[in-house]
């Protein structure tokens, strides 16, 4: 019943040089489809890719990284690899201005992926903006598992919504929350979430989003006494393990909480091991926290 | 091409066959890195300034990116000494990886700690002390800003430590004058000079209208202190001309090196590049031995100073 915790070993990631097949609107949001040799075979749902931006010489250092949206490996130019870009900063409005064969530098698979339950329990999958990017992919391997998949998407409007037409194809259901009433109904995901699961059974809630969002779905799991696995979006620096920018405090299988890496040791996590309430804190009992309270204002 | 140019570098009593290394806090203990490339190819692996017990580190944001640079609060987050024996120094041993291990103490009792605890451990070509990291808990008393506390630790670390081990002490460039400071960790028996840790900054956020950082401030690093750093061992090498020197700060490409090889460092350390580039070492090194190469030079100690030549003065 209860998935495998990292049943697959981590695939090496590699870095290879991308080539932009298409970017297209979707909403408030760009979908970016280029062709990254090696990658698309090595995807797993929940894994991402740390994209170079700025083009060379560039004044911004830092890869941005991307939930991988979706993956083709009989793509006539090899494999392709689809992600789902909020244009918002400088990087990723370089990012989506980018033409068609345009090279992108990119390293890709990263991260441990969604595990999958080994029984066909039936699955709730929720995506919060376009942090449903990777649930499209998740739900057809659950489903290839014989798994009822019910999706859930929530948004602050209809146009940061992503997904809605590509969900309704592949759920048994598709519920529509947004802030504003603008689509679906008014409200949050968790104000939906118990019905669903009521309804049909669900016994393991994926997630991707926003954080409060997150630990909302890890809540509703815990107090129903099923599992649910959270995809994290922290702000990463290279994506690869070595800047220790992404952290956050998670339990291990010893009971300790660590400042863990969400590219390494995550993006996905199981929600109970996640100490959401502590998220952007050192948590006093905090393998290696400072011992004396900080007064001097300087943590 | 390249390999017509003999690239070892000399630190001290070490010789490395690259004179590119990683840079610590860039590299994790190396293991990440080697996904990418092959980390014994490479001068060494600096690691991760490590501490004598476990370290969380600070809260998070613990990052922004800045204009060719980025600003960390990492706080030197870590396993502590023991783990990082019993896990990473074993498996960089066993990788046959050249290891410089970096040491940060929030006392000098902890620095010599640090440094008995390492004496009979194989594998260790040199230690780097860093008495410059701007994220500690007491900013205003980084050892690199005081001529004698450097030199206490530096002393310190130097009685605990096996007169094989070259020590190599990790400036701050938040000095008024680097040579001082440089001077008394010579004094004190450093065998040579790290230069330079990152300069405090700090950026505020404008949504927020809070600084960016949940440390408030941190230490910058990237291109964008590249002169900064180029400058700083520039003056080093004049007032200690006989002073082993590992360069760092900002380098990202072989011509970047080759500017810290000129002003007179024996070998770099590249940092954060490794962020936006996993295999930046290995290709920094292959582009410097063509750099070299191209200006006529057989053997990269030849090129080490060489900025400080009179003008007009050939190979």
């Amino acid at each position: 019943m209860v998935p495998q915790r990292f049943g697959k070993p981590e695939a090496g990631p590699i870095q290879v040089r991308g080539e932009v097949l298409a970017v297209r609107r979707s909403g408030d949001y760009h979908v970016l489809v280029f062709a990254a040799p090696g990658v698309a075979e090595a995807t797993a749902p929940g894994n991402f890719v740390a994209i170079a931006v700025g083009g060379q010489p560039t004044a911004m250092l830092l890869r941005r990284c991307f939930s991988i949206h979706r993956v083709d490996t009989a793509g006539a130019l090899g494999g392709t690899v689809e992600i789902v870009v909020d244009a918002h900063g400088p990087g990723t409005k370089w990012l989506v201005e980018r033409s068609v064969g345009d090279p992108i530098d990119v390293i890709a698979p990263l991260g441990r992926p969604f595990s999958l339950p080994k029984d066909p329990v039936p699955c709730v999958l929720v995506g919060g903006g376009y942090g449903s990017a990777p649930l499209f992919m998740l739900a057809d391997r659950l489903r290839e598992r014989g798994c009822r998949v019910d999706l859930v998407l929530g948004a602050a409007t209809e146009s940061r919504l992503f997904g809605v037409v590509d969900g309704r194809r592949r759920a048994s259901s598709l519920a529509i929350t947004t802030d504003d009433g603008s689509l679906g109904t008014k409200g949050r995901v968790t104000d939906v979430l118990d019905r669903i699961l009521d309804d049909h059974g669900g016994q393991v809630i994926y997630g991707c989003g926003p954080m409060g969002m997150l630990a909302g779905l890890a809540k509703v799991a815990r107090e129903r006494g099923i599992v649910s696995q959270c995809a994290v979006e922290e702000a990463m620096a290279c994506g690869v393990g070595v800047c220790m920018t992404c952290v956050l405090p998670v339990i291990g299988s010893d009971g300790v909480t660590r400042m863990t890496r969400s590219c390494t040791d995550g993006p996905v996590f199981f929600g109970d091991q996640v100490r959401w309430e502590s998220v952007g804190t050192v948590p006093p009992d905090c393998l290696g926290a400072p011992v004396s309270a900080p007064g001097d204002g300087q943590r | 091409m390249s390999n017509v140019v003999d690239m070892r570098a000399d630190l001290a009593s070490v010789t490395l066959p690259s004179p590119v290394l990683t840079a610590s806090g860039c590299a994790a203990a190396g293991r990440e890195l080697d996904k990418f490339f092959d980390v014994t190819a490479i001068g060494a692996v600096v690691t991760k300034s490590i501490m004598v017990q476990p370290r969380s580190g600070r809260a998070t944001p613990r990052m922004a990116e800045t204009p060719a640079g980025m600003l960390n609060s990492i706080g030197l987050q870590g396993p502590g000494i023991e783990e990082f024996i019993n896990k990473d120094l074993r498996w960089l041993r066993e990788r046959g990886a050249r290891t410089v291990v970096s040491i940060a103490g929030g006392s000098v009792n902890e620095f010599a700690e640090l440094a008995n605890r390492l004496r009979h451990e194989e594998g260790i070509a040199a230690l780097e002390v860093n008495i410059s990291c701007p994220n500690v808990e007491s900013r205003g008393q980084v050892f690199a800003c005081d001529p004698r506390a450097a030199s206490s630790v530096i002393h310190a670390v130097r009685r605990h430590t096996s007169a094989q081990t070259p020590i190599f002490a990790k400036l701050s460039p938040d000095v008024t004058n680097i040579a001082d400071i440089a001077q008394a960790c010579v004094t004190a028996g450093a065998d040579g000079l790290s230069m330079i840790n990152t300069t405090l900054g700090m950026v505020i956020n404008t949504d927020t209208m809070r600084p960016a950082l949940a440390g408030i401030t941190g230490g910058l690093s990237g291109p964008a202190i590249r002169p900064m750093a180029v400058r700083c061992v520039w003056q080093v090498r004049q007032a200690l001309p006989d002073v082993p020197i590992l360069g760092m700060g900002g380098i990202a490409n072989g011509l970047d090196a080759l500017q810290f090889i000129l002003a007179g460092a024996n070998a770099v350390s590249v940092g954060t590049a490794t962020f936006n580039d996993p295999s930046a070492p290995l290709r920094i090194h292959n582009e410097l031995a063509a750099a070299l190469a191209d200006r006529g030079f057989r053997r990269l100690s030849d090129a080490v100073g060489h900025a400080h030549r009179e003008e007009g003065e050939s190979l």
